[in-house]
Parts: structure tokens; C-alpha cells; sequence
């Protein structure tokens, strides 16, 4: 069992081609399944077999068709007589920043990565990406200097660098989503206050008693404490609060 | 694949139900929780308790202590490497803080490192960010709500949710320092899901009280990595990367510190010396070691590797004779088998069902009852839906949430399950899924204390390899919080200790020479090498036609 190779494989065998090669193998895999199947061993070009780590970019094309297709290997079946190979790394620039020193204005976005002006709106990154992220409107959100929108924009990304790959003005949309997103985070979302009153309140030992009191508790009093806690009812709003005012 | 027309007629038994189902949701008429005998009793269905699993280990520092076959196999195994033939008295890399992993808590270790003053190499087996933490996805915990929670209720939560058997004081650590946690990430720009005016969303995941697990919709383990990875990024006189060389030995040297690793190569096949003042070892769990056959939510390279390297060096392990089974993986469609659905999905109010379209448990129980109960259902029960591959599964009813928070919800919170489950032909906000429980977590690992030491000076531990924090049992949205909490902890204090060490002692292999040694005495085969690096998943016809087993001529 499992999400390893199953031992008997009683699906149709459908041929494939693997960097050119012909390999037979069962329709209902993966293409990631597929490749270990044909006796292949995984270094690069498989990560989470999850489909969020961006490992295993692959693209592929169809018989008699000229068009380029992409996709997670993870997460593609296989289809009969495709042409595939995958593109485990993709050389894009990156800019060092230092974050401390940003404020969360659009220039200083631009002056990291200059080439977000060479985009001339072809829609390739769109078209090729695998988590269907609309990456031309979030570089076009960054044009325009809205930040915010690039980072909801781009939330999905998994930083596969299928955009870079096929990008005319060779931008490295991944790496200058990231930076947006954490200007987004930080700058042009506000902190949360109770969070900062929580660390506060803990920096000045206002739980240390209890804390103390909670370890040397044995089993059997621990075990009272816990069936004793008030329950946080599921369908409770923001606001409630507990009718034992004790551990707080 | 889309369901197939025996699924579909089964689902129409769910819908029948569901309405009924959402009215009780809304009144807050949940199936009740286990009592604590009961989650005893009920747990005997849990994959832990089956003895024939498990084996007492033969040799190194927990020898007789009885943990699962497949993670004995690679304990109880020889050295990749002939410790004869490794050349110490000229490192390849030298370092004040050599971090092992680069993953969640092998990156916080490292950003704190650095701010403490020390240069740091992360050396990782795959790319960086490659871990079990990118694929979290339901939260993170802290009880940062001061009016409804506390530490006091979360330390309670967590040594429940481990059968009361967690070490205190990782617990306490654990606990106090999550809230600075969350705003050390919020202040490094991780995009948590917040109310407009900032405050944090929370909700409930299995075994809490309070609602304090803060998300980033349903890819919080992602948002997280990639912001620590970006800032580990913009340090590169600080800190160095280097990808695709797994550590195969703990270096030690004269005075019996932790002084280093020994490196391979996984693409040109050489090892490298790394030479460091403190080491902290960050390589998370184990899921492909695929214990009892289970498939397995983890990342292709979590083989436990930073256990068998450390154990060889003389840590002790504690825990590992639990593993963490999440309830609900994908069971249907087959490409996706084995995928997490994160606990979320109970929490936002969808119902587990089995095939006669009734809730069988309550969905907010500790995710080992849980699992157990869905085991039950199917196998004991005979309850369960029986897959087009001839396996068994249960619904999780995922439209229901759509009828309890309105339309579109399911899309908007989970954006990452329905595109997967869309590409499969199934629209999860109108058809339920179809789970069973996967290998998730290895709860147990090396010994260690909250300030990240270990019993060998100069070793540090962060995250999954470590046990005891979450004693037998983690409770959803505590693993992220513990890579970072203790990610943190253990870099700090390996460079405090990289600080006061001088690094002048010579460095040894010994240890592993003597490892070897027992092996051989306890008789185990010889063919055994660890750590395993990666899974091999070569089908046995494959295998039988690859006869080279030693390799001469320029072709390997």
C-alpha cells in the first residue's frame, strides 16, 4: 500500500516518453509515479509528492500538437504518448534585501528588481504555471505600485520557476512575489495588539506561578486539571470568554 | 479521477443525512468527547498497539528499548562510509554553527545563529525548504488571546493530547514562548490570516480548549517556510547553504564534543568534512521509512537520518514507540493516496461519516483517538467505503461546511485541496472525500532539553528528530510551533556554545568505528547501511534486473 509503487499493477500499460525515451507504464499514475515506475531514482525534481513544494516542474507536450503543457509531476496523470521532461531548477535572479530597512513603498520593489518593466504583458507565466496563480496580474498589481493585491495575488505560490521559464521579459516573477508578500505581511498589515500584550504579560512572569504549579502536578491532578478545562465552544465568536477566570 | 458511479450512489446516502447533520452543528449537538478510559480502550485499535510491530533494539544507547521494525532496520545497521578511509586533518568547510536540515527548525536555528554572532552552514539533503514543514498546512499554536487563553490552558492541552506522559519542562518551554514565536514570524512579514484591524484568526484543532491556532489559509507550513527561507536568503555572508549533501556522521572530537559532519554528495557521490564549533541537528522525521506498510503524508526525504547519525554518536531516543497516524490522508482518488487533509476541515465544522451516512465520532478528538476510531470503523465495524482499489476509506463531509459558513467557503479557505481534488474531476464543496488514516509524525526522537543541549556537548537539537515534547502523542498545529520555538532556542544556544569553544581538538570517527563494531558483533547483516537517505520505490521487477553490486569500470 501506500505512495510507493503498488507491487501489482492491474491498470492498462500506456507508452510515454521520458526525456525522448519510450517507457510503458500504468495510465492511473502520476507522472512522478510514472518516472519511478520506468526505474528512474528520484535526487532532484521530487519533494513533497504533495503538490506545495515546487520540486518537480514538468512540461510536455502531446502527440501531433505543438502546444507546450505544464504541470506538478506529483500531481499530473499520465496521458498516453506524452513527450515529457521536467525542470527541477531554473537559474533566476534573486535580490538580496535588507528587510529591516524597507518600508513597504513600491520603489523599493522596483529598484530590486528593475526587469518588472521589461514585462510586456504576454500572459506566458499565467498560461504555464501549475497552481493556475494569475501571474501576469500580480506583476501588472506590482506595476501599478499595489503591493497588497501582488501578495493575495501570488498567495498560492509554490515557487516552481515554470514562470521565469517561460517569461519573454525574463523576470523572475517568484522571487519578486516572495518580497511582496513579505512587505505585505509586515508592513501594510497591521500587527496584532493582543499578540504583543501576550508576550508582554509572559516577559513579566505573569503565568511563571502557574506554570510552576502546572509541572509539579502528578499524573492523577494533571489529568483533573485537564478534564476540568472549559471548552471554547466550536461555533463561539471572537469575544467569548470563559466563565472560570482560572490559568489566565 | 472523478468518483465512480458505486461512489456516487454511496454519496447520495451522505447528502441524505447531511441536513440533518448541519442542524446539529448549529446547535452545537456534537457526538460527546471520549471519556479518558474510553480513549484508552478505544486506542487498542491504534497501529501502536499492535506488539508483533515492534522489536527491542540490539545495539547503542537504547539498546532493549522496543521501537517500530522499520525504524530499528536503520538503526541497527553499518556506516555508509569506512571510517578508515575519511580524511579528518583537512576539512573541506569550517564554521562556528554546521545546522543539519533545512527545513523549518533547521532555519530558524540558523537565523538565530547568526544573530548571535555566528557564521553558519546549513547543510541539507534536498533543497532548502524541502521538509515536512512546507506541507503543513492547518496551523500553528499560541495562545496569544489573553482573555479566553494562556499558557496554563495550552500546557494542559499538549500533555493530554501525549497521554500525559510529555516532558514538562519542554511542554512549559514550549508553551511560554509560542506567543513569540507568532511575532517573530509576523515581524519577519509571514502573511497569518487576520481580521482587518490585525487581529490574528484562530480556531480549534483536535485536543484544544481554547481556539488558538493561527493559519495561513491552508498552506500555513508553506507561508511560513518560504518567509524564513527568503531571510536566510538575504544573509549569505552569514549564513551558506549547501543543498543535495545529506550528513551521512556526527564528526566528535578528543574531548568527546560534537565537532562536525561528514558529507555526501548525493549527485557526484564524494563526502566532505564540514568542521564546526557546535552542530544542530534539524533533520525531522521519518514517514518514509512507511512503518506497518502505511502510506504516508511526509516529504520524499524524511528518512530519519538525523536519529540514526546522533544514536551512532551516543544519544539516547525516547518516544519512538509511538507514531503520529493523521486521521485523515486521501485514500481516492489513487494519484493523490496518502495526501494530508488538514484538521482544519473538522474545524471548520465538516462531519467524518461512514457508509451509512452517520458521524461516528467527534471530529475534535486527539488525532491518535481519531485515527483510531476511523481504523475501527472500517475494520472492526465493517462500516467503512470500500475504494475501486481495494481499499477502505470514510467521508469526511466537506460540503457541509459550505451549508454551515455559506457558499464558496470551501474554495476560499482551502483554495490548495479543492484545486488538487478539481484536477481529479471532484468538486469537494458539493462531494464529500473519501480518507483514511496516513503516517504522519514521528512523536518521539533524540533526547533533548528546552535549551536545545543534548547529552553530547556541542550537539543541539530542533523540531521532529527531538522527543518529548509532544510525550506520545502531538496534538495539530503544535509542530510548527515547535521547529520555530525550538528552532530558535537550539540556534541561540549553539552559538553561545560555538562562542566559548575554541575548536582546537582534533577530530575523531571513533565512535562510529566502535558502532560498527557492535553491529558486528550483535550479528546484524552486513549488508545494512544507514542512513537511507531516500526511499527507493523501484518496482521488484525493476530491481531484479539491475545486477551490478559492485561497481569497477567507468559506468556505475
Amino acid at each position: 500500500m501506500s505512495d510507493t509503487i503498488p507491487v501489482v499493477i492491474k491498470a492498462k500499460l500506456i507508452p510515454i516518453y521520458i526525456m525522448g525515451k519510450k517507457y510503458e507504464v500504468p495510465e492511473t499514475l502520476t507522472i512522478m509515479k510514472a518516472i519511478e515506475y520506468a526505474g528512474y531514482k528520484f535526487i532532484r525534481g521530487c519533494g513533497c509528492r504533495g503538490g506545495v513544494c515546487g520540486a518537480c516542474s514538468t512540461v510536455y507536450r502531446k502527440p501531433g500538437s505543438y502546444k507546450i503543457m505544464s504541470g506538478l509531476a506529483c500531481q499530473t496523470v499520465v496521458e498516453p504518448e506524452m513527450y515529457l521532461t521536467q525542470i527541477p531548477f531554473y537559474p533566476a535572479l534573486r535580490s538580496i534585501y535588507d528587510f529591516e530597512e524597507l518600508t513597504g513603498k513600491p520603489e523599493e520593489i522596483f529598484e530590486s528588481y528593475p526587469e518588472l518593466f521589461r514585462c510586456v504583458a504576454c500572459n506566458a507565466c499565467t498560461k504555464v504555471c501549475p497552481m493556475d496563480v494569475e501571474v501576469m496580474d500580480y506583476i501588472a498589481a506590482l506595476k501599478r505600485g499595489d503591493i497588497k493585491a501582488a501578495a493575495e495575488i501570488s498567495f498560492d505560490c509554490i515557487q516552481c520557476g515554470l514562470c521565469a521559464s517561460r517569461c519573454m521579459g525574463e523576470l523572475p516573477q517568484y522571487h519578486i512575489a516572495q518580497m511582496a508578500r513579505r512587505i505585505n505581511g509586515r508592513y501594510l498589515t497591521p500587527a496584532a495588539e493582543h499578540l504583543k500584550t501576550m508576550v508582554a504579560n509572559i516577559e513579566t512572569g505573569r503565568y511563571a506561578e502557574e506554570m510552576i504549579r502546572l509541572k509539579a502536578m502528578n499524573t492523577a491532578k494533571l489529568k483533573e486539571a485537564y478534564q476540568a478545562r472549559e471548552m471554547e465552544p466550536a461555533t463561539g465568536g471572537e469575544d467569548w470568554t470563559p466563565k472560570e477566570k482560572i490559568g489566565l | 479521477m472523478p468518483y465512480p458511479e458505486e461512489l456516487k450512489k454511496l454519496i447520495k446516502i451522505v447528502e441524505s443525512t447531511r441536513a440533518e447533520r448541519v442542524e446539529r452543528k448549529k446547535k452545537n449537538e456534537e457526538v460527546p468527547f471520549l471519556s479518558l478510559d474510553a480513549r484508552t480502550d478505544r486506542l487498542k485499535y491504534h497501529p501502536d498497539f499492535k506488539e508483533e510491530g515492534r522489536r527491542e533494539l540490539l545495539i547503542g544507547p537504547s539498546k532493549g528499548y522496543r521501537i517500530a521494525h522499520e525504524m530499528a532496520d536503520v538503526l541497527e545497521s553499518y556506516s555508509r562510509v569506512n571510517p578508515a578511509n575519511v580524511n579528518l586533518s583537512n576539512p573541506d568547510y569550517e564554521t562556528d554553527v554546521l545546522v543539519i536540515g533545512g527545513g523549518g527548525s533547521g532555519t530558524s536555528a540558523a537565523l538565530l545563529a547568526s544573530e548571535n554572532g555566528a557564521r553558519v552552514i546549513i547543510a541539507t539533503k534536498l533543497r532548502h525548504g524541502d521538509a515536512n514543514t512546507m506541507m503543513a498546512e492547518g496551523g500553528i499554536q499560541a495562545a496569544t488571546k489573553g482573555h479566553k487563553d494562556s499558557p496554563y490552558f495550552h500546557y494542559l492541552d499538549v500533555m493530554g493530547g501525549g497521554h500525559f506522559k510529555n516532558t514538562p519542562e519542554l511542554v512549559e518551554t514550549l508553551a511560554l514562548r509560542a506567543p513569540d514565536a507568532i511575532k517573530w514570524l509576523e515581524h519577519l512579514g509571514c502573511n497569518f490570516s487576520k481580521f482587518p484591524d490585525g487581529t490574528l484568526k484562530t480556531i480549534h484543532g483536535g485536543g484544544t480548549s481554547r481556539k488558538r491556532m493561527h493559519y495561513a489559509a491552508d498552506i500555513t507550513g508553506a507561508e511560513i517556510m518560504r518567509t524564513i527561507r527568503d531571510e536566510a536568503r538575504n544573509r549569505p555572508d552569514k549564513i551558506q547553504v549547501l543543498e543535495f549533501v545529506p550528513a551521512v556522521e556526527l564528526i566528535l572530537n578528543e574531548k568527546g564534543e560534537c565537532a562536525g559532519a561528514v558529507l555526501y554528495n548525493m549527485e557526484t557521490e564524494e563526502y566532505f568534512i564540514v568542521k564546526a564549533k557546535a552542530v544542530v541537528m534539524a533533520t525531522g522525521g521519518s514517514g518514509r521509512l512507511h512503518i506497518q506498510g502505511f502510506m504516508t503524508t511526509n516529504h520524499y526525504g524524511a528518512t530519519a537520518d538525523g536519529i540514526v547519525i546522533a544514536y551512532r554518536a551516543g544519544v539516547k531516543i525516547c518516544f519512538l514507540h509511538t507514531v503520529q497516524y493523521h486521521p485523515t490522508g486521501i485514500v481516492f482518488p489513487e494519484q493523490a493516496e496518502g495526501i494530508l487533509i488538514t484538521e482544519k476541515f473538522r474545524g471548520a465544522g465538516a462531519n467524518l461519516v461512514n457508509i451509512e451516512g452517520k458521524q461516528f465520532v467527534n471530529e475534535r478528538e486527539p488525532r491518535d483517538v481519531e485515527a483510531a476510531s476511523i481504523i475501527k470503523e472500517c475494520i472492526e465495524d465493517g462500516k467503512g467505503i470500500p475504494t475501486p482499489t481495494g481499499k477502505m476509506g470514510v467521508w469526511l463531509d466537506s460540503p457541509m461546511i459550505e451549508d454551515l459558513s455559506g457558499s464558496g467557503t470551501v474554495e476560499r479557505e482551502f483554495p490548495g485541496k479543492f484545486i488538487l481534488y478539481k484536477r481529479f474531476g471532484i468538486d469537494i464543496s458539493k462531494e464529500p472525500m473519501l480518507i483514511y488514516p496516513t503516517l504522519h509524525y514521528q512523536n518521539g526522537g533524540l533526547e533533548f532539553r528546552n535549551t536545545g543541549h543534548t547529552s553530547l556537548p556541542g550537539l543541539f537539537v530542533a523540531g521532529e528528530v527531538g522527543g518529548g515534547i509532544h510525550g506520545e502523542n502531538r496534538l495539530m498545529g503544535n509542530s510548527l510551533l515547535d521547529i520555530i520555538v525550538y528552532g530558535r532556542i537550539a540556534g541561540k544556544s549553539a552559538a553561545e556554545f560555538a562562542q566559548n569553544n575554541i575548536g582546537m581538538s582534533k577530530l575523531t570517527l571513533e565512535h562510529v568505528v566502535k558502532y560498527n563494531q557492535e553491529a558486528e558483533k550483535a550479528g546484524i547483516d552486513k549488508d545494512r547501511v544507514s542512513p537511507m537517505l531516500l526511499p527507493d520505490y523501484t518496482t521488484p521487477e525493476i530491481r531484479k534486473r539491475q545486477l551490478t553490486s559492485h561497481y569497477v569500470g567507468t559506468m556505475r
